[in-house]
């Protein structure tokens, strides 16, 4: 047994005291939003785990979990790497043949309760909780099923019942947060018969993990996973091989996910607010453009009607003088014609010729 | 008021019905073994691949493609490219019925799909952006269906009614092309919370502007593919403005479209140079990503270029279909293919022939819809009882 409940009890009352004492300067070195400096975690020591599969079983019990295929105590299915699924909330892997190990190592997978959860911060329901004893646990009576957390969870964890037709439902560790309020420890800490797993208050076990590394020198790398990877985790693990070695990826970065996701998020009251303004802005100065366009149209028809208008006119006009002078000159022809005939008729008559006229010059 | 006659002729067993009736026979028959057997009877979903191609195809791709209606709604009336109007109806008429089956395929997906109101009803993930997907999708699905309207209304016959949301058409033109902007982007912000499973060729985080950027593209090569489609099978019932307007429409939309694939182009290098990922270019992936963005991208951007400058309307419908194939891979890349890169073959997603068969269904269905509704309702010509808006 690694702890016992009284003991268990015992770090509780040591985490009160610590807040009174130096709970102030502990909370500054967690990440600003990692929230609760008092949160409990899990450290795993590689080193120490011998493979047996007793926190596996332990889990599936206290968990109320479907029985496995095979019995936890066949340690045949470490032949396969497995994964975390709908009835399995843990799972230890071999891993063999890795240079600088003397034999085959051992790891347990399970939900790492991050300070900052992937999958909480990408639920569209808030069915994640972050709790202040640092469990993340899930609440299935809000949950759509939309898998989104399982895209965003960094280590693959969460799970779904895909075989459940009409109430099917995302599965993962609950860090037994049900248990710890109750002041019982995780049944698979209660089970490991090789203390690979200790449990206590987050900072402490950091502490811890480093008085290892420092009462045996050369059995640990300087890296505690978890202690900065995505912006920390509840669960610690400390290994004497690479982490990849045990298949855990070294490539995730420190950012915490909800970091990843702000910049995204900050743009959607920018451009809630911008567009409107801008894209009116640009039906105006287009209705403007219409409107001028339109206006100087009308405007040319205006000018152009006018325009003809005026020839019109003009045309009426001289065709009206024209007229005028036509008749004029058609008067003066009937006067002239109207004259000569006079004269004519004049000089035919016995008064004499006209002087001027050819008659008169001829001799009789 | 007098409600028209819906004539339904019998239906003639042309092979587009045949195809049609059994593949709605055959959805029908998943969808019922899918809400009795659940996603592990009819889908190869796993605890690795959470998401396949109902999220990848038919959210994915289906909202790139349903873009046509904001980004043809505002060349036309905000931009006042008048001379597209004749396009815009046909363009939400497609743009609705797209998210409409988007919406009805993510039924399929999500486990518990009669909780889908639940984000917004019973708690609000805000810190989510699938929860801002959910809530623009869900919102313009609504303007869409606003903006569709008067067509229907244009059929019954209520005058008033019409009269009055043509009213809106500024409001909702604006309130469409905010949302369409805001979940077009957030599309491609879902993956930015998984950077350690998309390959760094295409995760970026620039993601958003790049599912943003491609929607244009995707929305202005769809009103191509679009209309050449309707020319060939709905030709009889295009009014002269329609036909008229038709190629302007298609060359003008293949410049802009040109353009767009340019700036995508370039945003694209902008984003391998910003991650620094030249070295991956030197894989398997990298032989993909530079296919994806070189013969789906740069490629039809010169096409586009080409077929506009020459008035070529055969190269302009061709390089749409083209630049539509292109959004389809992208969208699969960023999705499924390219996303958890990181796993052993055994373990990565391959469709069941039944996701298949869904997502067939829901693309016949929305084919039908169409059908019925340019058939009876004033889509391709303008109402002759009706001022055009
Ligand atoms: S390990 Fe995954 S499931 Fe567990 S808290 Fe972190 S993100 Fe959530
Ligand atoms: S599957 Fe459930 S818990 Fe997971 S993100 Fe979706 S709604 Fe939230």
């Amino acid at each position: 047994m690694s702890i016992s409940r009284r003991r268990f009890l015992g770090w509780m009352g040591a985490a009160g005291a610590g807040l009174a004492a130096g709970g102030r300067a502990h909370a500054a070195a967690l990440p600003p939003s990692g929230g609760h400096p008092d949160a409990l975690g899990v450290l795993f020591d590689v080193t120490r785990c011998i493979g047996c599969r007793k926190c596996e079983e332990a889990c599936n019990r206290v968990n109320e979990l479907p029985p496995p295929e095979r019995p936890f105590q066949d340690l045949g299915v470490l032949q396969k790497t497995r994964r975390t699924d709908a009835r399995t909330y843990t799972v230890v892997n071999r891993y063999e043949g890795i240079p600088g190990a003397k034999g085959p190592l051992y790891r347990k997978i399970q939900c790492n309760h991050c300070l900052e959860p992937a999958c909480a911060s990408a639920c569209f329901v808030r069915a994640f909780t972050k709790n202040p004893d640092g469990a993340v646990t899930y609440d299935e009576s809000v949950c759509v099923g939309c898998r989104y957390c399982m895209i965003a969870c960094p280590f693959e964890i969460p799970t779904y019942e895909y075989d459940k037709a009409l109430t099917p439902r995302v599965m993962k560790c609950t860090f037994c947060h049900p248990r710890l309020v109750q002041g019982l420890l995780p049944g698979c800490v209660e089970a490991c018969p090789s203390e690979a797993l200790t449990f206590g208050r987050r900072r402490d076990l950091l502490r811890i993990a480093r008085e290892r590394m420092a009462q045996f020198p050369g059995r640990y790398l300087d890296h505690i996973y978890g202690e900065f990877e995505m912006g920390g985790t509840a669960w610690l693990t400390i290994s004497g091989v690479p982490f990849a070695a045990i298949g855990m990826r070294e490539d995730l970065g420190t950012t915490p996910a909800p970091e990843l996701t702000k910049g995204a998020l900050g743009v959607v009251p920018v451009v809630a607010a911008m567009w409107p303004v801008l894209l009116t802005g640009i039906y105006a100065i287009n209705r403007r453009r219409d409107r001028i366009a339109r206006e100087e149209r009308e405007a040319a028809v205006a000018a152009a009607v006018a325009r003809a208008e005026a020839e019109a006119k003009k045309k009426l006009a001289e065709a009206l003088a024209k007229a005028e002078k036509d008749k004029k000159a058609a008067i003066e022809r009937e006067v002239k014609k109207a004259l000569e005939e006079a004269a004519r008729a004049r000089g035919e008559a016995p008064a004499g010729p006209t002087p001027g006229t050819p008659g008169a010059t001829k001799p009789a | 008021m007098q409600f028209p006659k819906v004539t339904l002729e019998r239906p003639r067993w042309t092979p587009f019905n045949i195809v049609a009736a059994i593949v709605v026979v055959v959805g029908l028959g998943i969808t019922v073994l899918r809400f009795t057997k659940g996603l592990a009877a009819t889908t190869n979903l796993s605890d690795y691949n959470p998401w396949g191609i109902w999220i990848g195809f038919d959210l994915l791709v289906g909202v790139a493609l349903a873009a046509g209606g904001y980004v043809t709604s505002a060349a036309c009336y905000l931009f006042g490219l008048k001379r597209f109007h004749t396009a815009v109806r046909p363009a939400i008429l497609t743009g609705f019925l797209g998210y409409a089956l988007v919406v009805l395929a993510l039924h399929y997906d999500v486990g518990r799909p009669w909780r889908l109101p639940y984000p917004f009803i019973v708690q609000q993930g805000t810190t989510s952006l699938l929860f801002e997907v959910a809530a623009c999708v869900a919102l313009y699905l609504t303007v869409l269906f606003i903006e569709w309207t008067p067509a229907a209304l244009e059929w019954l016959g209520l005058k008033r009614a019409r009269n009055l949301v043509v009213r809106l058409t500024l409001v909702l033109t604006i309130f469409g092309v905010v949302l369409s902007t805001l979940h077009q982007s957030s599309l491609g912000a879902l993956f930015l919370i998984a950077p350690s499973k998309l390959h760094p060729l295409w995760y970026s985080p620039y993601l958003a502007l790049f599912f943003f950027v491609s929607s244009i593209v995707a929305g202005l090569s769809m009103v191509i593919f679009e209309g050449a489609l309707a020319h060939r099978y709905f030709h009889h019932k295009m009014d002269e403005a329609h036909r008229r307007e038709a190629d302007g429409v298609a060359l003008g939309f293949a410049k802009a479209a040109s353009w767009v694939l340019g700036g995508y182009f370039v945003l694209k290098v902008v984003g391998v140079a910003q991650a620094d990922a030249w070295h991956h270019l030197a894989s398997g992936y990298g032989a993909w990503f530079l296919v994806e963005v070189i013969g789906f991208v740069l490629l039809p951007c010169f096409f586009f270029a080409i077929g506009a400058r020459e008035k070529n309307l055969r190269i302009v419908r061709f390089t749409a279909a083209w630049a539509v194939l292109g959004i389809v891979i992208n969208r699969f890349n960023v999705g499924l293919i390219a996303f958890n890169y990181h796993l052993p073959s055994s373990e990565r997603y391959f469709p069941h022939w039944m996701e298949i068969g869904i997502s067939l269904f829901i693309v016949t269905i929305g084919v039908l819809a169409y059908k019925f509704i340019v058939s009876h309702m004033p889509i391709l010509y303008a109402h002759p009882d009706y001022e055009p808006h």
